[in-house]
């Protein structure tokens, strides 16, 4: 599965005094994390904590306004090649079949044997029935996967996953959370934002809680949910916390 | 499969225009372009001699029919190889500049004076232009006039000086320029209930005439002479000299005469050869 | 107006005439005169009349093909692109959707006449002419939607391209592709443009028989000498040429739109 170039790593992500404001508002600030290979990290928190701001920052899609957030390979590449991607709340489907949006995720992002690797993802995440068909027709929770399957067909080192079942079923829910359990195994780095105590639970290695901008905890998930340090983290847990 | 699509774009463009290209070239590498007058097209001529010309001598002749004014422009400008139009002040001093080798005359028509079976200026039958045209303005009957710098507009102008009716005093509402061509006008004064000077071979071939009728003809002052000139080659290098000679001198030839003579509308010749008529 | 008012209640007369730049003759005209010409014209198949609509479509198809080819990639890079003057471009883009087909003549008329710069060309009075001209026409058609479109759609697709990757110049196939069905809303706009001018290809073709006479010049012909059953007749005949291109491109793209679930 590895190839060659994944020898090397991008990881660790290093964020330091890193700070994201439009205007006047602050919507992230000093924010200090570090994020280690093979784990899963949820960032946590309410809606409107910034959590979606966070992994975009992460992702590179957008830049910190203070301070840096930085890869130990530069940009998070290695031979000219991102090795992270990321999974958006909402899908974005190309206006082809489900194939089709494997085979242009591929070739945009520059890899080699691009026919092979699609195939190989439909196959990895029984996704073959559905190669033909628009991607936009698909139901909501086929999208998801589809989109997961695209990231994971890049063959990232780290994927970002902005709550990836929020708008989804149980049932769809619980494919996902599979999928995400896969990639685990397999020793992708997984760094998820959430609002779901439950799911965070059931998947995470570390939380992150953010709360107004700011990471007021970082701790193992165990940890996290036995003994919050907060009142707000506290709250959080206990479903009191209004935002 | 973007790329492809790009590729695809280009390559269905190219064949386009290579197809389009192609259909041109097959139409016959020998042309020339004239620049002529509407009466000339309209009245259907062009569409009577010119295959008879292409058959002799296998050179296709482009027209864009135009006003005499907009056709000698054309001519200046280099746009066209042999000029043939009809006001003859007009054509000696395109000449006379140099634009132009030689003027020919080549036949004449006559113009007509058409007005409505009503009347109502009370000119019909007459034989005198000029008494008609003074009525007309007198009674301050509709008048519907080229103003299109055409040889029929040059005509109607020197009609009504000769008329002594100073237009640019007596111009009021009944005297309507339209900026048109001769079938256009015919149109307006048909829909209008006017008098309007047109050339009989576009009165003949024309078909939505209404309540129109012809009021005064065979007066001497209407016949309407007709000139070819080529394009001077010392002015536009690229004027097809040969050809377009070729050209005129098969229309002030004998076979060229004859079927200028041979074109009829409903039994009636439209046009006069007079190539050989001395000072026409 | 007053002309046509007129056609209503006139009585045409039944008249022949011999002239062989007009094959078509009519003789019983009345008010339904004008779809028996048009059905003439198309069942009758006659060479003249369909060497005039292969040149329309000839000459318009690749006018638009044309201002596609650089219309689309233009519309889209101004779509994406930032720079100070996008917005009066922009605007300008906009404003010469309604350029009057007369001038884009005019203008092109002066550039290819032999005494203008482009005159060596030799291009004026010829098919080639009218194909510029027609293009100039379509062309900000194409480029301002385009734009639109390609904004809206980038605004959806923005963040996985980045992701991807694929920003900027580099976004723009996979753009045009995606919105390749209103795109080709864009084109028929740009076609029906094209097919019902007559200003620029007047001036410019010059209308001369056989070689540069197109449906709309060949209308404005017969008008001009009365016959106007024939120019109606030829007016029904373009529109419902243009209907049926209009039809089979929107079955087309209504169908590949539903396959591909971009509707």
């Amino acid at each position: 599965m590895m190839l060659p170039d994944d020898a090397s790593t991008i990881l660790p992500l290093t964020a330091h005094a890193a700070g994201y404001r439009v205007g006047e508002k602050w919507l992230l600030q000093q924010a200090n994390f570090t994020i280690q290979a093979g784990r899963l990290t949820t960032i946590l928190g309410p809606n409107g904590a910034g959590k979606s701001l966070f992994l975009r920052l992460c992702h590179g899609l957008i830049s910190p306004s203070t301070g840096s957030i930085t890869w130990s390979a530069s940009g998070g590449a290695i031979n000219g090649r991102k090795r992270h991607a990321m999974v958006f709340q909402k899908p974005v489907m190309l206006r082809r079949s489900a194939r089709a949006n494997l085979i242009h995720a591929l070739r945009a992002a520059g890899e080699p044997q691009i026919q092979a690797r699609a195939d190989e993802t439909l196959e990895r995440f029984g996704l073959n029935h559905l190669a033909a068909q628009p991607a936009r027709l698909l139901s909501g929770g086929e999208q998801q996967r589809l989109a997961l399957a695209r990231a994971w067909s890049l063959r990232p080192q780290v994927l970002f996953l902005d709550e990836p079942t929020s708008q989804l079923d149980p049932g769809a829910t619980r494919q996902i959370e599979e999928m995400i359990e896969v990639l685990k195994r397999e020793g992708v780095t997984l760094v998820m934002s959430t609002h779901d105590i439950a799911q965070a639970r059931r998947l995470a290695d570390r939380v992150l809680f953010l709360h107004k901008g700011a990471i007021i905890e970082d701790s193992t998930t165990s940890e996290f949910f036995k003994k919050p340090a907060t009142t707000t983290a506290r709250a959080f847990v206990a479903g009191d916390l209004l935002w | 499969m973007n790329a492809q699509f790009t590729r695809r774009l280009f390559i269905a463009a190219a064949l386009t225009v290579c197809t389009a290209a192609q259909a041109q070239t097959a139409q016959g590498t020998r042309f020339i372009v004239a620049s002529s007058t509407t009466s000339t097209q309209d009245s259907g001529l062009f569409g009577h001699i010119l295959p008879l010309f292409k058959a002799n001598t296998g050179i296709d002749v482009r027209v864009v029919s135009q006003g005499t004014g907009q056709a000698l422009d054309t001519g200046r400008r280099g746009d066209a190889d042999v000029v043939f139009v009809h006001a003859r002040s007009q054509e000696v001093t395109f000449v006379a500049q140099g634009f132009g080798v030689e003027r020919k005359p080549v036949m004449y028509n006559d113009f007509v004076l058409i007005g409505p079976k009503s009347d109502p200026a009370g000119v019909k039958g007459s034989k005198d232009i000029t008494n008609a045209l003074q009525t007309i303005q007198q009674k301050q009957s509709a008048f519907v006039s080229r103003g299109d710098r055409s040889g029929t507009h040059a005509a109607e102008l020197s009609l009504w000086k000769t008329a002594s009716v100073d237009l640019e005093k007596s111009k009021g509402s009944w005297y309507r320029e339209i900026g048109q061509g001769m079938g256009a006008a015919l149109n307006t004064a048909g829909a209008m209930n006017a008098y309007v000077l047109a050339d009989r071979g576009t009165w003949l071939s024309f078909k939505n005439r209404g309540e129109l009728d012809i009021a005064v003809e065979g007066d001497q002052r209407l016949f309407n002479q007709y000139g070819v000139i080529l394009v001077n080659p010392a002015k536009h290098a690229h004027v097809k000299k040969a050809d377009g000679q070729a050209f005129i001198d098969w229309l002030t030839g004998p076979e060229g005469q004859k079927a200028i003579a041979d074109y009829k509308i409903g039994g009636q010749q439209l046009f006069f050869p007079n190539a050989t008529q001395p000072g026409a | 107006m007053r002309l046509y008012a007129k056609i209503t209640i006139l009585n045409f007369d039944h008249r022949k005439h011999t002239s062989d730049v007009v094959n078509w003759n009519l003789y019983n005209l009345d008010a339904a005169s004008p779809f028996r010409a048009a059905m003439q014209l198309i069942l009758g198949l006659d060479p003249q009349f369909l060497q005039i609509v292969g040149l329309s479509l000839s000459v318009t198809l690749t006018a638009v093909l044309i201002a596609a080819v650089i219309g689309l990639p233009l519309g889209a890079l101004l779509a994406l692109a930032r720079f100070p003057g996008r917005s009066a471009i922009i605007v300008l883009i906009n404003a010469l959707m309604g350029l009057p087909p007369v001038v884009a003549g005019l203008v092109i008329f002066l550039l290819l006449s032999r005494s203008g710069p482009l005159g060596a060309l030799g291009w004026l009075f010829t098919p080639k002419a009218m194909i510029v001209a027609q293009s100039i026409l379509v062309l900000p058609i194409v480029i301002a939607l385009t734009r639109q479109i390609i904004e809206d759609l980038w605004a959806e697709y923005c963040e996985h391209l980045t992701s991807l990757g694929q920003t900027g110049v580099r976004a723009i196939p996979t753009l045009l592709w995606d919105a390749r069905f209103s795109l080709a809303t864009v084109l028929l706009a740009g076609f029906g443009r094209a097919s019902a001018e007559v200003g620029a290809v007047l001036i410019v073709g010059g209308n001369i028989a056989g070689y540069t006479r197109v449906m709309t010049t060949s209308i404005a012909l017969e008008t001009s000498t009365g016959d106007l059953a024939l120019a109606l007749g030829l007016g029904i005949t373009l529109l419902a040429l243009t209907l049926a291109i209009n039809a089979i491109a929107f079955g087309a793209s209504r169908i590949g739109a539903r396959l591909a679930g971009a509707s």
